[in-house]
């Protein structure tokens, strides 16, 4: 007859464990779009690719039932989603805003489509590190179960931090991204580079789709994704295209995705609908207030199309 | 100076053709964007075809299908149209916009928001006032709500440099969660019990179907807001100003042309017409606002506008070729035993490979006008 | 896992033209005319994908059990949106597949979409799950039929209040409307019946299938001590792997979900339509009018219970089949007053007796007391 539940601190921990639950796709897929925009192409259809990688992922790990191999695969369609994406973006009079909507249409159909006979298997499940084992309480011990793309995606942005800034390859990427023409007077080719940064960041992207479907919530169906891979977008610009940055927008989006059921379960039920919106809004109202008409973003790459 | 552009092969064509070379000049302008357009909608099918293939069933099959189900009888005809009529006004809200160079993909925001103002509008009215008032009343509604929430996003990129793609996505999500918010809770009707709605609109009050049709006026409505679209675009100096200023902002500005005023009033307008295709969408189909509202009309009217390439008048026949290819999947998903997903693949296949043809434009030197002018010197001299 | 049967329906429907002239003949050739069944095809109508171990998975099964009734032909489509497209879908499967009977499975499909086509077409069949048909007010040639799965969820929650230690039990709700309500009500009742102090907590969705906020809501409630989970979601797949995984019990809902969690699965109340629809579809083939105010519960086959999971101790096991037996004699009513709700005011009074069939019950807008939540 012991009482489990802790109340109030529900709210904290469900936010905290939230964050960490939820946050992972949008870690992954910012990251990918902050390489692609670094470089000076925007990608706005990784919700297909997203989408497209959940499926991949699941699909594989059921029929190899190693989840591991179906992360793999969903790496290699989203890198040809990317270069889909990129190779159709270097033809000039190509909007690529345009050619990322239609991207994430075609993403979703595709995956929709093959998708079909994999919704009732069951795939085995990304493992995860179970941090809380210090503690005697179910949920600390549950809220601490990381699963291991989280820490992938933790590293990961710390290096593409040090990345950009230190290394030869951050610096081609930040050349093409400021001006095509400094880019090939240094020798490099523009297209070339933004064809493999937005492969790249396709292929991030469809590891954020791998989580969904191998992890959490670990299920592939139709409506896996609630726009993920759009918000990510909305995150990079938001995190002024810093890799770390993108890392605690996504931990701050996925917190306030958590907000509502945690809410409802200490008792405060009115206007849910209200708090399953406060992601959109958080995310809207930083955006406004980072924005400028005058001074071009902060930060922003100089051939990124979203900024001309 | 007059640069000739004669080709050999072409030479005796233009030196005979006399009279008829400005026919053939405006033919050339006009053939361009019908002639790649038309490509690539091959092209796109070709490669769904393909697609099919590998699947394991037949394109050709799929193709009489698709005819079948959208034009092949009157019943289909009429299921395209009824499909195409909330198209008209969505993409407009995505191709408005677009003519200013904005890319505006929250029209669905605005068409739920739009329902559920009408229906609120509607609920104070109903029983005592005439149909003939209510409507418009429910329309103005519509309009108002819609044209606010679009209006935001373009008063957001304008006076704060948002994003107005991510920032009008944003607010769609939002617009849905508001939507379902108010239609459980403050405007709910409480006999609507298994399915939450705002209190039914009474026959009476509903907008029927276009007389002898199966189809309900809200077709009519949008392509009356096609042609006023674009009379606005083509023939007004406001019109003439936004393409200006879609060319080029920065010498739009340096011009004196209201750049700020102009975003706003047609991301404004935009709006206003997705409201209106949420304010049918409960007037004539649902009789109330509930969470159908929220059908994706938004979302394939983006497709329809990008296809159309923003002109309004285009708009017409693109909502209807894919209310026709939305129309058969039904039937392609009885009779092949193909999913439902079938069509959104070929929507977004033909949605990439138009955007991709694109670059087609101004590259085929047979589209050149100044191939079929009339030269004003003769050949040879300069 | 239903497989369903494939079947080339395009030769079909180009031989049905001569079929139909044989099946004219038929009576003459057989002695005893009964022996020829009339051709039928009949429509199925889903809102969403037809394998989602959930709401649409138990209609499919049910189609799939008439597809092999002979003479009749079966035309499915599923993620059909409540809107004009339904409409068109129904007209689709009248006008091009000859379909005489047809079967909107979706709530929202009823009003106005199906009355709609039932003034269209008047010599066609509409019948529609949990709709209210209104004798005098609807048209004679539509109907609802619905099963009473809330005697499903209160044996669900007997077996729920045996297992759970914590004495909290949770829910994980769509939408506040009064089928869902009942069923929480209903699962709480059960676990009543076999500890008063047991409480149930709901949390609310907002969709009937979103499965990131159907794994936090699960979360949440596990968070807070509930460690029996069951739900009324269209897709209860990911509640029952979230809460399996957390390591809480669940009793299953639609459909049967123990592959999904064989160690921790309780039991599960679903649907069996397929006796639903043979008896649809054989008063069809017969010519006899169909019911137009269908229900029935366990007693009548609408409803089943999954088998008992391993985790049901024997106690619980003897509880639930006696209640499970007072159900099938029909001398068993969950909402026996008095009963309170849970903001204190009197839900159902001391010595009123709601029986299945009472009209109350479709419009309940209140949680009882014990559930922890509120509607709205």
């Amino acid at each position: 007859m012991e009482d489990t539940g802790i109340g109030l601190w529900g709210v904290p921990l469900a936010i905290f464990a939230g964050a960490i639950r939820v946050s992972t796709p949008f870690i992954f897929v910012s990251l990918g779009e902050s390489i692609t925009e670094r470089s000076g192409r925007i990608n706005l259809g990784l919700e297909g690719t997203l989408v497209f990688g959940a499926m991949t992922a699941y699909a594989v790990a059921v029929m190899t039932n190693s989840p591991w191999l179906g992360v793999l695969a969903a790496m290699a369609s989203g890198a040809v989603f990317g270069l889909i994406h990129g190779w159709i973006c270097k033809f000039p009079k190509v909007n690529d805003i345009a050619i990322g909507i239609a991207m994430m249409q075609f993403g979703l159909g595709l995956a929709f489509f093959l998708g079909k006979s994999f919704i009732q298997p069951v795939a085995p499940r990304l493992p995860s590190i179970p941090l809380g084992g210090w503690s005697d309480l179910p949920q600390i011990q549950s809220a601490l179960n990381i699963n291991v793309l989280f820490v992938i995606g933790a590293l990961l942005a710390v290096a593409l931090w040090w990345a950009f800034k230190n290394t030869r390859i951050g610096l081609i990427l930040r050349v093409v991204g400021d001006s095509s023409d400094a880019a090939r007077a240094m020798g490099l080719n523009p297209d070339t580079v933004r064809l493999l940064a937005t492969a790249v960041g396709g292929s991030f992207a469809a590891v954020g789709g791998a989580y969904l479907s191998l992890y959490y919530p670990g299920s592939w169906n139709e409506g896996i994704s609630s726009g993920q891979g759009l918000m990510a977008v909305a995150l990079v610009i938001f995190a002024r295209w810093n890799p770390i940055g993108c890392f605690l927008a996504a931990l701050l989006f996925g917190g306030a995705g958590a907000l509502g059921p945690a809410l409802q379960s200490v008792g405060v039920t009115q206007g849910y609908y209200l708090f399953y919106a406060a992601p959109y809004v958080l995310t809207l109202v930083i955006l406004v207030a980072t924005s400028s008409p005058t001074r071009s973003l902060a930060g922003a790459p100089g051939a990124l199309s979203i900024t001309k | 100076m007059t640069i000739e552009v004669n080709t050999p092969a072409l030479s005796p064509l233009s030196a005979s053709s006399g009279n008829f070379r400005p026919i053939l000049e405006w033919v050339a302008r006009r053939a361009e964007p019908v002639a790649i357009s038309l490509g690539a909608i091959l092209a796109g099918l070709a490669l769904f075809s393909i697609f099919i293939a590998v699947v394991g069933k037949s394109p050709i099959d799929l193709f009489k299908l698709m005819y079948t189900g959208g034009f092949g009888s009157w019943f289909s005809i009429q299921n395209s149209l009824s499909r195409a009529a909330p198209l008209l006004l969505t993409a407009l809200c995505v191709a408005l916009p677009a003519r200013l160079g904005l890319v505006i993909i929250g029209g669905e925001g605005a068409v739920v928001l739009g329902g559920v103002a009408a229906a609120a509008a509607a609920l104070p009215l109903t029983g005592s006032v005439s149909p003939i008032v209510v409507l418009p009343v429910m329309a103005i509604a519509g309009m108002i709500m819609g044209g606010i929430w679009i209006g935001i996003t373009g008063l957001l990129r304008h006076y704060r440099g948002v994003n107005e793609t991510i920032a009008s996505l944003l607010m769609a999500y939002i617009a849905i969660a508001l939507m379902n918010h108010f239609i459980e809770g403050p405007l709910r009707d409480p006999a609507s019990l298994n399915k939450p709605s705002t209190a039914p609109l009474p026959p009476e009050y509903l907008l029927g179907a276009i007389p002898g049709m199966d189809v309900n006026w809200g077709l009519v409505i949008g392509i009356l807001a096609c042609i006023v679209s674009w009379i606005l675009i083509e023939a007004t100096s406001f019109g003439f100003a936004a393409r200006i200023a879609g060319g080029n902002v920065r010498a739009a500005q340096i011009q004196g042309l209201p750049v700020g005023r102009l975003i706003v009033g047609f991301t404004a307008l935009a709006g206003s017409f997705a409201g209106l295709a949420g304010m049918i969408e409960v007037a004539a189909v649902q009789g109330s606002a509930n969470a159908s509202l929220a059908a994706g009309y938004g979302y394939t009217g983006i497709l329809v506008a990008f296809l159309a390439r923003h002109n309004p008048l285009a708009i017409i026949p693109v909502a209807i070729l894919l209310g026709g290819i939305d129309a058969s999947g039904g039937l392609i998903q009885r009779r092949m035993e193909l999913p439902d997903a079938t069509v959104l693949v070929l929507q977004g296949t033909l949605f990439v490979v138009i955007l991709l043809c694109e670059t087609f434009y101004g590259r085929f030197k047979i589209f050149n006008p100044d191939l079929w002018k009339t030269p004003v010197l003769k050949r040879g001299t300069v | 896992m239903t497989k369903l049967l494939p079947m080339n329906r395009r030769s079909f429907l180009q031989t049905t033209a001569a079929g139909a002239a044989a099946i004219g003949l038929a009576p003459s050739l057989f002695a005893t005319p009964a022996a020829a069944q009339a051709a039928l095809t009949v429509g199925f109508i889903y809102v969403g994908p037809k394998d989602d171990y959930g709401y649409n998975q138990a209609h499919a099964e049910g189609a799939a059990v008439i597809k092999a009734m002979s003479g009749v032909t079966v035309v499915e489509e599923e993620n059909v949106p409540e809107t004009v497209d339904v409409q068109k879908t129904m007209e689709s499967m009248i006008n091009l597949d000859g379909a005489s009977l047809v079967f909107p499975t979706s709530f929202g499909y009823f009003d106005p979409h199906m009355l709609a086509m039932a003034e269209k077409y008047p010599d066609v069949q509409f019948r529609h799950c949990g709709g209210l048909w209104q004798e005098g007010k609807n048209p004679m040639n539509t109907g609802s039929y619905f099963g009473y799965i809330g005697q499903g969820q209160y044996l669900n929650g007997i077996t729920a209040g045996y297992a759970s230690k914590s004495k909290k039990i949770g829910f994980v709700a769509a939408k506040p409307i009064p089928q869902v309500l009942q069923n929480i009500n209903s699962f709480l009742l059960g676990a009543r019946s076999v500890d008063p102090a047991i409480t149930c907590q709901v949390i609310f969705t907002g969709e009937w299938s979103l499965a990131v906020k159907e794994a936090e809501a699960t979360n949440a409630l596990i968070d807070q001590g509930a460690d029996v989970i069951t739900c009324h979601v269209d897709s209860p797949k990911v509640v029952v792997e979230t809460a399996a995984g957390r390591g809480a019990f669940v009793c299953g809902y639609h459909a049967n979900q123990s592959p999904l969690a064989p160690e921790k699965y309780l039991t599960g109340a679903e649907w069996a339509w397929g006796n639903v629809y043979t008896k649809f579809v054989t008063e069809a083939q017969a010519g006899t009018p169909l019911g137009n105010f269908v229900r029935g519960g366990l007693k009548d086959g609408f409803v089943k219970m999954s088998p008992l999971g391993p985790a049901v101790s024997a106690e619980a096991r003897t509880k639930f089949d006696a209640t499970l037996a007072d159900m099938m004699k029909g001398s068993f009513s969950v909402f026996k007053g008095p009963i309170k709700d849970n903001k204190g005011g009197d839900a159902v009074t001391a010595g009123q007796t709601l029986a299945e069939d009472a009209i109350e019950l479709e419009s309940m807008a209140y949680l009882v007391e014990g559930v922890v939540g509120s509607t709205s």
